[in-house]
This record gives C-alpha cells, structure tokens and sequence, in this order.
C-alpha cells in the first residue's frame, strides 16, 4: 500500500525559504499573500496490507529519519 | 597519536584534514562510511564536505550509515570525536550533539575567513591555546545553529557552547554573526566535552603562506592534549 508523509517546519521555526517566495508572491499579483511555509512530502510504497501495521511502521520512519523533531513536524496520511 | 576520518560519498574535507593531522603528528588513517569498525584510535574525525548529495536533510543520511555505530560507542565510551561543518551536522543528526543546523537566514552559501570566540577552554580541543578569538574559514550553506530554547538553557548551563561568531576583538554581535546561528553559535560539545562539532575549518588555515595559522593552534594543542 502507498502511505503519504508530510513533513512541515515547526510553528516559530524560521523558514527563510518560505519568506522568500512570501515576498516573492507579494512582488507579483499577490499582495495578500501574508505567509508561505514550505515543506515537503514522501510517497511510499510498503508492502504491507494491514493499514494500521504500515502507518506505525512509517510514523518509526518519520521519527527515526524522514523528519528530525527538533525543528519538523509529520502528518501521516 | 592515531586518528581516523571516515569518508562518506559526497565529502570534500577529508584529505584536507588527513594533512593537518599528519603535520601536527598524528598517525592517520582513512575509514570508509561503509566499514563496520574504526581501527583503533585516540581521535575520531567527521569531516566537511556534501556526504549522501545533503539528500533529505544535511548529514541525515551519514548519520544512518553503516560505520556509525561504531563512531557512537566510540564516542559514549569518551572517545574524541570531531565533526566540522557537514560533521557537525552528521553529529546532530546522529543525536549526539543537540540541535540542528538549518539554512543560513540569507539563503546564501557563505564562503569566507570569520573570526570566533572560545567560549570554553576546560576541555581537550582548546585547552592550551593562548588566544581567545580564533580566525578560521567557513564554507556552508546550512550552518544556521538552532535548538529549543530548554536545549538551549542546558547548553549553556553545561558549558557545552565550544565558539562563537564574533569579530577581531571578540564581540559577538548580530553583525558578527554570518549565518542567523542562535546565539552566534559556531560550535559545540556534548555535556562530556569529548565530543565537538563545529561549523568553521580548522583544517583550512595550516599554512602562514596560502591561509592563517590559527588552525595549527588548534591541532598543535589537540595533539599535546590527548
């Protein structure tokens, strides 16, 4: 089965990245852009067929190295 | 005295510092990330470069590899290791050292001589070194030190900030500070103080002629220390 991660900054961590195309939105037609965060997402292919056993194995793999908690957060979909 | 430097696929320091650790007399060696063990050694060097393309997250990878295990027990066993630039990020990443390294705050890649304070000299990497502000080279683009601020307060509690961005005289201010690093944080230890990681590179300024020589003071006192 596929499981979809997203790993996003924690809220109050700087995100220069996000910043910059916040302010580049702004430059084009979107002034009311007021904030962008950016982040990113793993699609991954496990074979497993139990859902609830392939999400706790991918929430291990999320801990253990897709996402570092110090700054990052997950969300399993 | 022997060392090694584990060379991960991406690093670009690793025979940059097997030629400063040699001239201040160390027996050297090269270790391969994909080794199961380190040959036996007083020190252990984590060194700069790009390991695994900076895929995922800088070090994220080298801090999975196969060889690393062996660094870790070494290391919880009071064995000196030290990680500059992408080797303090592998250390984070392995968990230990505390924090992380982000983008720099101007999304630039930064690449010049910077001038750092030594915030702690009861510990074997800057013990006997006379001077209080070091100049030395960095390169990165993600050396944006960042931790929670309890990390941040049991860091400094513990004495573990190692240097900081300062300039000639020693005063750390924003201005100073080439990257956002909290607190202009350059480097750091783990609570033992065996364990150092740090953004600048020693191993760039051995030579009076083509650099500086506050990177031999560094190696000079690391060699008579251990």
């Amino acid at each position: 089965m596929k499981v979809r991660v997203i790993v996003t900054l924690k809220n109050g961590v700087l995100d220069p990245q996000g910043k910059a195309i916040q302010q580049t939105l702004n430059g084009m037609t979107f002034g009311n852009v007021s904030e962008v965060r950016q982040g990113k997402y793993f699609d991954i292919e496990i074979n497993e067929s139990d859902e609830i056993k392939a999400k706790l194995q991918v929430e291990e793999m999320c801990k253990k190295l897709l996402a570092n908690l110090v700054i990052e957060d997950y969300k399993i979909l | 005295m022997k060392s090694s430097v584990i060379i991960f696929p991406g690093s670009n320091c690793d025979r940059d510092m097997d030629v400063a650790l040699k001239k201040f007399g160390f027996k050297n060696q090269m270790v391969w990330h994909n080794d199961a063990k380190i040959p036996k050694s007083d020190l252990i060097v984590l060194p700069g470069g790009f390991s695994y393309g900076d895929y995922l997250r800088c070090g994220s990878i080298a801090g999975k590899s196969r060889i690393i295990k062996s660094v870790i027990d070494f290391a919880n066993s009071g064995g000196l290791v030290l990680g500059i630039c992408n080797g303090f990020q592998i250390l984070t990443e392995t968990g230990l050292l505390p924090g992380i390294l982000q983008q720099n705050k101007y999304l630039n890649f930064i690449c010049k001589n910077v001038f750092v304070k030594i915030k702690n000299k009861e510990n074997k990497y800057f013990k006997k070194i006379k001077k209080e502000v070091l100049e030395l080279h960095i390169a990165h683009n993600e050396g944006n030190y960042f931790c929670s601020n309890d990390e941040l307060k049991s860091i400094e509690d513990n004495g573990q900030i190692a240097v900081t961005y300062c300039d000639h005289g020693g005063n750390e201010d924003e201005k100073n500070n080439p990257n956002g690093a909290l607190k202009n944080i350059a480097g750091i230890f783990n609570k033992d103080k065996n364990i150092l990681g740090m953004m600048p590179h020693p191993e760039r300024m051995i030579d009076p002629f083509l650099s500086g020589e506050d990177g031999s003071l560094f190696f000079k006192n690391l060699i008579e220390s251990l």
